[in-house]
């Protein structure tokens, strides 16, 4: 099932060495991605999803400051009617500060060594959990999360 | 929940500023769905031009004079989808440095979805949509297209090319196309050497062709020079009405080629050609 994905790069970051292997691996597996670009603000990508009308955005940030950027992510989606957007996210972002980004309603965190084979089934089971109607948006009860 | 909304509501949504639903209806339109509207005086400029001369730059920073001049723009970014996966990486947006922030800018980014000719169908649909809700200045920019891709003016009554400089000598300014189409061309990269250069070959060839009221313009999209002249220029193009019978033909060609691709049988006609079962003949009688 083909989706519309945002690949963002929040904050003042400048590796997206990652987040275009990301692009180039959903492409492949038939997805229709948007790449942001480098250095963009929470508010900037949350407009991004909403005018790309896109299902799901991925996160990617390396620069250490996940904590500030993800939840102003996700805060800005919910406050502006987007409830239904999955959120997922990668990079460096350490063990013990997932489980906070979790409890926002992030529903993944691929971290390095990933295979992109999983972040692939990863989207291929928010597809189905979507239209089963199961609790996945970025607004719904954060109790799922891919391991 | 929003899932409960009407067409026509978020028609109404969409016309009082609301772009979560402008970005809904664009993707059931998008998916075919026909929205009953009823606009046809949309403005319209068809960006075109070789890959990598700067199509995409050179749009932000019009897009950027268009809103300090008072306009609100909306863009339909078009990028190739894989043949073979379907899938696409749609880029364009992240050289519009003002895409993203704007309240005067919408910027939708579409993939060709491998229809012929690189752009979809309801490329129309969406032109008169994006009108309707008040969106002044609609720019489509194409795939980076080669000299024969010509279907952007079934969608736009303005068509810009945009070229840069050390792409060819003179002969590939001789040649016919999309260059003999379009209503001005940009060459872009001024900052570049022999940017001058490649102008000049196309103003002499337009010359040669008692074309020399079309007009061959020199911008730099990283420098921001040369703008607002092209903005001056673009909003003073006349609509060339000669070309009517041919925006009238590439549009039943867009929408040929799309009934062709929606055939059922085509997936078994395929099949059977692939294996030598029937020729090309025959696979034409069979659709």
């Amino acid at each position: 099932m083909s989706m519309r994905i945002v690949i963002a790069k929040p904050g003042l970051d400048g590796h997206d060495r990652g987040a275009k292997v990301i692009a180039r691996a959903l492409r492949d597996a038939g997805h229709e991605v948007i790449y942001t670009g480098l250095r963009r603000k929470p508010s900037e990508i949350v407009r991004v999803v909403m005018d790309e009308d896109a299902v799901a955005v991925g996160l990617s940030t390396l620069s250490g400051a996940h904590n500030v950027l993800i939840p102003k992510v996700c805060e800005e989606l919910i406050a502006n009617g987007m409830s239904d957007v999955i959120v997922f996210a990668g990079g460096i972002i350490p063990e013990s500060d997932r489980e906070y980004l979790y409890s926002l309603g992030v529903r993944a965190i691929f971290g390095p060594g990933t295979q992109t084979s999983s972040i692939i089934e990863f989207l291929e089971t928010i597809s189905k959990r979507k239209g089963s109607d199961l609790e996945v948006g970025v607004g719904d009860n954060p109790g799922w999360r891919w391991d | 929940m929003e899932m409960g909304l009407t067409i026509i509501k978020r028609i109404e949504l969409a016309k009082e500023g609301n772009r979560r639903e402008l970005g809904k209806l664009l993707s059931l339109i998008e998916s075919g769905v026909k929205l009953p509207i009823n606009n046809s005086n949309s403005w319209v400029l068809g960006v075109t031009g070789p890959p990598g001369v700067g199509k995409s730059t050179l749009i932000g920073v019009m897009v950027e004079e268009w809103v300090n001049r008072g306009e609100k723009v909306a863009v339909l970014a078009v990028d190739p989808s894989s043949p073979r996966s379907g899938g696409a990486l749609l880029a364009d947006r992240m050289r519009m440095s003002s895409a993203d922030s704007s309240e005067s800018v919408f910027v939708r980014s579409l993939a060709t979805r491998n229809h012929p000719g690189g752009l979809i169908p309801f490329l129309d649909r969406m032109i008169n949509l994006l009108g309707l809700c008040g969106w002044s200045r609609i720019i489509i920019e194409t795939v980076g297209g080669g000299q024969s891709e010509i279907r952007i003016v079934a969608f736009a009554d303005r068509v810009m090319l945009v070229d840069g400089p050390d792409r060819g000598d003179i002969v590939q300014a001789e040649k016919a196309g999309i260059i003999e189409l379009a209503d001005l061309v940009v060459i872009n990269k001024s900052d570049l050497p022999n940017a001058q250069n490649a102008a000049n070959s196309i103003k002499t060839s337009f010359d040669y062709s008692n074309n020399s009221d079309k007009l061959v313009i020199l911008t730099s999209a990283l420098n921001k020079t040369g703008i607002s002249e092209l903005i001056d220029v673009v909003e003073m193009l006349e609509i060339d009405n000669e070309r009517n019978s041919l925006r009238i033909k590439e549009r039943l060609l867009s929408a040929w080629d799309f009934l062709l691709l929606s055939n059922p049988a085509l997936n078994d006609i395929l099949l059977d050609l692939e294996s030598g079962r029937i020729n090309l003949d025959e696979a034409l009688n069979r659709l």
